[in-house]
């Protein structure tokens, strides 16, 4: 493709968008596939017809907007009217009154302000407002422009620079610099360089970058380009966890449009650069998300974490310098290099600057996707935009980060969302999971789940991890049962200081946060148990006498 | 033209085998396309038995332990039959605490099947897997593909009855 | 080849307060050794590349509030470091005691019972009780083979015995399967030794065995141990890791 090329289609495309008055989106993502969302959709395809106003409306297929709690959800532009468990009847009636007589359908729509006036979407700026399919779509909306920037009229450095200066720390888990880090591969000596996009979203509960490939895959793939133009890669692989199939479909149909508009291929935009991308599927193990594990995964041996240096950064794949990213760090560059770094770095916190996504999930009344400025906090994203627990019940603790994550009670819930802040408390960022607890769950229980989750994904490669985490979760087991005493708290203590410290990768690094956090906010539970054989939220005991019971 | 091994592996040239190798040579036989592989011979074959890991070893010049490791060490691959029919229940975090193990313990009573396993007759594996990506309408079962959200034991249970039943007739 | 024989960099380092001078890009477990200095080692082999797994060598590093393996963690100008603080004595016991309790490692039933280096490292440390219950797995013994003999019960997921078999022998005829608490040694399609076709009954992988779960047939186990390694490693492979 020419650059002359893509200007005059995003105008045409533009205008087309302009032409209509409405722009009618339909969820078609894996959240409401299984509600109908296809139904609704020839639906409203239908209904327009009826009605006439085919003209003035175009009814899109577009991927998850974040709300799929309520699905099959539709989202109406212009004005973002968002509509709520959408069945054929109501697009009927919804064309009828919205469309034909102007008139929104008040008791369909989801009536949850906070959710609009809280986010800011960067990362899922085209969220359910294009259809993923059309690559023309997203050129409409600006797709691309950012990579013919950078090619055109930026130097690889600049690129870096650029980027640098926005202040982004990578969406993945640890929260690295990215412009540091591609500065490492760019100096990294060695050829080919290749860039890895992270999609193993292994977190159980989370299923932002899940979102993000299904409703915007092209914002993935311009990232990598533009990171492939940066330290001078050639080749990319994006690795998806295989639980994903749509957006496996998604992104591959991304890919070979790309491909065939000349977006990947040989020199792209007619400059020196040429880079490609091939998808690489997982198979289910967790511990596959890891930066080295990923390298051994994508060269088809056993996902088992290797001690670093070498980085990835000096020796990846096949001992290559190896860029590896998040896809949600990579969907923000794009933006970066359009807007500029200052704008970036204008938004969210001090140190801790742009979005963050994140999926709440679990005892909150209205559950999702949702993307906030860093630096918010968590009382905001549980009871405002979360519309906190359900009717009767009681908040008891939210765990931010997944299984490396870690409990945090009512009296943190005023904590500031970035990554010190987090850690400093004992959980971590991770790659954005929010679960909300309410009276109806156990810590001690909930512990023992996600070190039970931990057990399970080991790669079983160091002992603290392997032998460790599985004495730690025989441990917690027994206090759900009426076993142990409370000398075996200050022995959970310990063990956990030795996975923590000795394991060899960042899984058993991690993994006893939910047990030290619990511990630590939580510890009248911890002695219930033990002492009174007492589960307040009727969890436990249940095999084995006890009280208990629902 | 089906490779020569395969009978001497004991697998039959049929159109799956040609499938099979197709890919491999799609793939250049290369070793580091042995995920791909794997998952190409799994889709084709529904799971990876003894004579299929030799052969694919065979083609792709690997040790059979290395690539017996990697089909083991993957959750998602299969070294055993599945039951004519699959239900595989969420249980990550968002589905475990919305009562995932409830809907776990509703299937291994009713068809006397334990997680992980296959019914006595062959007719229904129970899987658990952590995360599909659909938390937000936790807890979710998949009863032979299609995804039950907001999933109850009694939604689950009917509707693997009413596909039991349907075989039937 | 080139690279082989140009002259190294010479760096300085402490280690336990003793000056050393030492090749840039060796591994602390390395430079110790060759100065005397004794790091305790269970899955490190020389000759093959390092695993970095059983975490008994670990070594702090002033600077750092972490600890290191120091069998896969290179030297650098002016490192000063610790092999015997006392928390890596207690991360050394807890390692120790996950090994023992991981499987039913009981010494005085085990063809190793003298010459077992989990056995010498557990009396080393002082080791003389668990803190978490044992593991009483029953793996079936493998007695197949017509002169080794392979008891899982007593494996400790070193991965010694891949690493020579596929990096010295160059057949890898073994490897694990599963993963996690599940690992096991495996030979080829995880069948009975005796019947793997790729073996070649070279006994490498029973002689680096540091344990009792691979062992040469009617031979005191101490006799069949490491003594006829150093005629294996031929060539020296860089020390490279494996995953
Ligand atoms: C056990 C484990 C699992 C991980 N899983 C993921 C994952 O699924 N996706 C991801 O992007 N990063 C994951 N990470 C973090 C990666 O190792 C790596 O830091 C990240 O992909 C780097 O990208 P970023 O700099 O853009 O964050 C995981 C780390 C560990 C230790
Ligand atoms: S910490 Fe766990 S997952 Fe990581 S290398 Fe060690 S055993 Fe494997
Ligand atoms: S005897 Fe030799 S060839 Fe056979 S498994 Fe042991 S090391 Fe490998
Ligand atoms: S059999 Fe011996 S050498 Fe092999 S992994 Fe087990 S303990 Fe290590
Ligand atoms: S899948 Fe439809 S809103 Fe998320
Ligand atoms: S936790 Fe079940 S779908 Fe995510
Ligand atoms: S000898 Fe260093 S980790 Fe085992």
């Amino acid at each position: 493709m020419k650059p002359d090329e893509l200007r005059s289609l995003a105008q045409k495309e533009a205008e087309a968008r302009k032409s209509y008055r409405y722009r009618i989106n339909v969820c078609c993502s894996s959240g409401c596939m299984p509600f109908g969302a296809l139904k609704v959709l020839s639906a409203f395809k239908d209904a327009v017809k009826e009605f006439g106003v085919e003209g003035e409306c175009y009814v899109a297929r577009t991927g998850c907007i974040g709300t799929c709690s309520i699905a099959p959800a539709v989202l109406i532009e212009p004005g973002d009217y968002l509509y709520q468990n959408v069945t054929p009847d109501r697009a009927k009636e919804i064309v009828k009154e919205h469309i034909v007589n102007g008139r929104p359908v008040k008791s369909m729509l989801y009536g949850n302000e906070a959710y609009f006036k809280k986010q800011l979407r960067i990362v899922l700026r085209n969220a359910g407002k294009i259809d993923p399919l059309r690559i023309e779509d997203y050129i409409a909306v600006g797709g691309y422009y950012a990579l013919l920037k950078a090619l055109t009229r930026m130097t690889p450095e600049g690129v870096i620079e650029e980027v640098a200066l926005s202040g982004l720390k990578g969406r993945g888990g640890a929260g690295f610099l990215t412009g540091l880090k591609w500065r490492y591969v760019a100096r990294a000596t060695g050829s080919p360089k290749y860039v890895i996009a992270n999609l193993d979203e292994g977190d159980p509960g989370v299923f932002a970058n899940r979102t993000l490939a299904e409703a915007d895959p092209h914002a993935i793939i311009e990232g990598m380009a533009i990171a492939a133009y940066a330290v001078g890669a050639s080749k990319g692989y994006i690795y998806v966890r295989s639980e994903y199939p749509l957006a496996v479909e998604t992104l591959k149909k991304a890919i070979e449009a790309a491909r065939s508009m000349g977006l990947l291929g040989e020199k792209i935009f007619e400059t020196a650069f040429s880079f490609d991308i091939e998808l690489r599927l997982g198979a289910g193990a967790f511990v596959a998300g890891e930066e080295t594990a990923i390298l051994a995964s994508i060269e088809g041996r056993r996902a088992m974490p290797r001690p670093r240096p070498p980085y990835p950064a000096q020796s990846g794949l096949w001992g290559k310098p190896t860029l590896i990213n998040n896809v949600e760090t990579l969907a923000n560059i794009p933006v970066i290099l359009l807007k500029g770094s200052e704008w970036f770095a204008s938004i969210g916190a001090k140190n801790c600057t742009g979005t963050k996504c994140f999926s709440l999930t679990g005892k909150v009344n209205n559950p999702g996707l949702i993307e906030v400025p860093m630096g918010i906090t968590l009382r905001e994203v549980v009871f405002e935009i979360g519309g906190g627990v359900p009717p009767g019940r009681r908040f008891k603790a939210v765990q931010v980060g997944g299984p490396s994550g870690g409990f945090l009670p009512e009296q943190l819930l005023d904590l500031p969302i970035d990554y010190e802040s987090l850690t400093k408390a004992g959980a971590i960022m991770g790659s954005g999971g929010i679960v909300v607890l309410d009276d109806t769950s156990c810590m001690v229980d909930t512990a023992k789940f996600f070190t039970e989750f931990c057990v399970d994904e080991s790669c079983g490669k160091c002992v603290p991890c392997r032998v460790g985490l599985y004495k730690l979760y025989k441990i917690l087991d027994g206090f759900t049962r009426g076993e142990g005493s409370l000398e075996d708290l200050q022995k959970v203590e310990e063990l956990c200081e030795f996975i923590k410290e000795a394991s060899l990768c960042g899984l058993g690094q991690t993994a006893p946060n939910p047990t030290l956090t619990t511990l630590r906010y939580f510890r009248d539970e911890y002695v219930a148990h033990i002492l009174e054989k007492k589960c307040s939220a009727g969890k436990c005991f249940k095999n084995g006498g006890g009280v208990g019971g629902e | 033209m089906p490779d020569a091994g395969a009978q001497q592996a004991g697998l039959k040239a049929d159109r799956r085998l040609m499938l099979l190798e197709a890919a491999i040579r799609k793939y250049q036989y290369r070793k580091d396309a042995l995920l791909e592989v794997l998952h190409t011979a799994q889709e084709l074959y529904g799971y990876l038995d003894r004579d299929l890991l030799i052969h694919i070893s065979k083609l792709l010049r690997l040790p059979p332990s290395h690539v017996y490791g990697v089909a083991t060490f993957y959750n998602l691959f299969k070294l055993k039959k599945p039951g004519t029919h699959v239900v595989t229940v969420c249980m990550g975090t968002a589905c475990y605490v919305k009562g995932a193990e409830d809907l776990v313990l509703a299937v291994e009573r009713e068809f006397n099947v334990k997680r992980g396993g296959t019914t006595a007759d062959g007719k229904l594996s129970l899987f658990v897997t952590r995360c599909i990506g659909a938390c937000a309408m936790a807890p979710n079962a998949i009863v032979d593909g299609e995804t039950i959200g907001k999933a109850t034991p009694e939604v689950v249970l009917k509707k693997i009855r009413a596909i039991m039943e349907a075989e039937k007739d | 080849m080139a690279e082989v024989w140009e002259a190294s960099k010479m760096i300085e380092l402490t280690i336990d307060g003793k000056k050393v001078t030492a090749k840039e890009g060796d591994t602390i477990l390395k430079v110790a050794r060759e100065n005397n200095i004794y790091i305790p080692a269970l899955c490190y082999l020389e000759g093959v590349s390092s695993f970095g797994g059983c975490r008994v060598c670990l070594v702090e590093i002033k600077g750092s509030p972490r600890v290191f393996a120091s069998c896969v963690t290179p030297v650098a100008e002016g490192m000063e470091i610790i092999t015997n603080s006392e928390r890596l004595k207690r991360y050394r016991k807890w390692a120790v005691e996950l090994l023992l309790s991981e499987r039913p490692h009981v010494c005085s039933v085990c063809v190793a019972n003298g010459s077992c280096e989990l056995q010498q490292l557990a009396t080393d440390l002082g080791v003389d009780h668990l803190r978490v219950e044992r593991e009483w797995t029953n793996y079936e013994l493998d007695l197949t083979h017509e002169r080794f003999a392979y008891d899982p019960n007593r494996c400790i997921l070193c991965t010694r015995c891949i690493r020579i078999c596929d990096e010295i022998e160059g057949v890898h005829t073994i490897d694990l399967m599963l993963r996690g608490k599940n690992s096991k040694v495996i030979f080829d399609l995880n069948d009975k030794w005796g019947f793997a076709e790729s073996c070649t009954s070279c006994g490498k992988c029973s002689a680096v065995c540091p344990v009792g779960a691979l062992y040469v047939k009617g031979k005191p186990h101490s006799e069949s141990k490491r003594k006829e390694l150093a005629s294996f490693v031929t060539s020296r492979r860089s020390e490279k890791t494996i995953g």
